[in-house]
């Protein structure tokens, strides 16, 4: 009996370490997705709110789990007590105990009390919080993108006071360290919502209404983003990439994807150009400077200055390119790029164009 | 206990009817991949020619029209032919085909083009999105079933049942006056 029951201990010890390690092993270093490692004002509201939640639920917790325990053993000694005097036939077996049942009221009331106080305390922080997280910005120079949502990709649009120095791009936005970003969102579809962790929290686009979002990145780096809105087949892999970087780096970034498509130089490029545009890619794609100019899947123009192909996939290398264009259906399911059967010359140069686009 | 052993079997049955699940086949063949069965004219040399009936099993499932409805404003083909009223282009949500409204004639123009202004798509657009186009496209003048074909459009609605063309008759009898049965 007692060796059962020491093994059915050492079981579950032994398992509930192995869950232990396997959570902390999600502790390690800064991390490119997380909330618990804020770069910016808003994502450290949260993080403060989060971590306020964590550690006062748990000393709760812990406090309720001690009080259970008591008095499960206070209980379990009186009934021991009262079945070892049970020979006395005088005595009956209920006794009523008015001093006792006065004070259990007190403390049932008292706890109730309590948690309907601690509740209250938490909506007044989760209420600072989103005020603290929601408020317009203050600031001169915001940079004001347009995201776009859609199945299941993300569209960013530059917009400026200058009209032709507006520009859009897909998957990857950049922005200026220090410097606030306000971005009004739509979608072209179902409801998506924008959430990068490290930077704010989440935002939902909605189709045929604007919903805005302002956050700032404290620290440069590439913050990884996901739609956290369940939206069909790929919603998994419907991610973005934030790239915050200082003010220099940022203006010449933005200089370069405001001008077209670099001519192609090589023959092959020149010959990837051709099949670009005689080929189904024209449908859907722009590449500004050419005579493609869809709107149906990402902008193009400066596809080969991209981390990433396919809302952050698959990193940007020639041969997931190829893969991906040839036959896209096999990375996500659904998506809408039809295959492509384009013969070996062909699909080389494309890819050379492709690359050449920075 | 033997009502239950009989009645349980039947239960499993019952529920099981309704497993079988809608396939959405996202790898089609590309779009030059495409093998040459439909002919462009009906009018042939020697005898006269039958034209395959191509039936379009997109035209029952509502995700493929709604696709369809999708790809019609995508690659705009409202840019010309608007929501089906017509403008550039010819109306698509009447019952009067220039050249033919079976499945298999709205996919020849799509794929082909046609005189006066039809663009070809051949090579473009690969053949399971022309026929979810093609599906729509009938969708508009009622030709697909009611419950398939996407309701709550945007724009102004299309025909949820076919126009039934009725020639203006007169018809005269005796000791009646001239009744005359108007087209819808």
């Amino acid at each position: 009996m007692s060796a059962s029951i020491k093994s059915l201990i050492k079981g579950w010890l032994s398992a509930s370490t192995a869950t232990l390690c396997l959570m902390l092993a999600g502790c390690t270093g800064p991390s490119t997705q997380s909330s618990v490692d804020p770069m910016g004002p808003q994502a450290r509201h949260l993080s403060r709110l989060w971590w306020f939640f964590c550690y006062s639920l748990s000393a709760i917790f812990v406090i309720v789990v001690i009080v259970l325990l008591l008095s499960t053993y206070k209980g379990w000694r009186e009934s021991r007590r009262a079945l070892e005097d049970e020979h006395d036939e005088e005595r009956p077996l209920i006794v009523p105990e008015p001093e006792r049942e006065r004070s259990m009221k007190r403390v049932v009331l008292g706890a109730t009390l309590l948690t309907g106080l601690m509740l209250f305390v938490y909506l007044i922080m989760s209420f600072i919080t989103g005020r603290a997280i929601s408020s317009p910005l203050h600031a001169e120079n915001v940079l004001t993108i347009e995201v776009k949502g859609h199945q299941w990709w993300w569209e960013a649009r530059y917009s400026d006071p200058t009209p032709s120095r507006i520009f859009t791009t897909a998957n990857e936005i950049h922005i200026p360290v220090g410097r606030p970003v306000m971005l009004k969102m739509t979608s072209t579809d179902v409801i998506h919502s924008f959430w990068v962790p490290n930077l704010m929290g989440k935002k939902d686009l909605i189709p045929g209404k604007d919903t805005t979002l302002m956050f700032q990145a404290d620290r440069p780096g590439v913050y990884r983003g996901q739609c956290a809105e369940y939206c069909g087949l790929q919603h998994a892999h419907m991610a973005f990439i934030v790239v915050a970087e200082s003010e220099e780096q940022f203006a010449a970034w933005r200089e370069a994807q405001i001008n077209p498509a670099l001519e192609p130089q090589s023959d092959s490029e020149k010959r990837g150009q051709q099949v670009f545009l005689s080929s189904p890619c024209i449908m859907c794609h722009t590449v500004r400077g050419t005579q493609a100019g869809s709107l149906i899947g990402p902008d193009l123009t400066h596809v080969g200055s991209r981390q990433t192909i396919a809302a952050a996939t698959l990193p940007n290398t020639r041969g997931h390119l190829s893969g991906w264009i040839v036959d896209s259906q096999s990375v996500k399911p659904g998506n809408r790029m039809p295959p492509n059967s384009l013969n070996p010359e062909d699909l080389q140069a494309l890819l050379d164009y492709l690359q050449s686009l920075k | 206990m033997r009502l239950a052993l009989t009645f349980i079997p039947l239960l499993v049955l019952f529920f099981l009817v309704s497993c079988e699940r809608e396939q959405r086949n996202f790898r089609a063949a590309p779009p030059a991949a495409r093998s040459e069965s439909l002919t462009q004219s009906q009018i042939q040399p020697g005898q006269a020619y039958t034209p395959p009936q191509t039936k379009n099993p997109t035209e029952y499932k509502a995700y493929e029209l709604s696709q369809g409805k999708q790809l019609y404003e995508q690659y705009n083909c409202s840019g010309c032919h608007f929501h089906g009223g017509g403008g550039i282009g010819p109306p698509l949500m009447d019952a009067k085909w220039i050249y033919g409204g079976d499945p298999q004639n709205v996919f020849q123009t799509v794929i082909e083009g046609r005189p006066n202004g039809m663009p070809s798509f051949r090579g473009k657009i690969p053949d399971a999105q022309v026929w979810q186009i093609v599906a729509y496209v009938r969708s508009m003048s009622g030709q697909v079933p009611k419950d398939a074909s996407p309701g709550r459009s945007d724009s102004m609605n299309t025909r949820s049942e076919p126009e039934q063309l009725v020639e203006p008759t007169v018809t005269k009898q005796a000791g009646q006056p001239p009744s005359t049965v108007q087209s819808k």
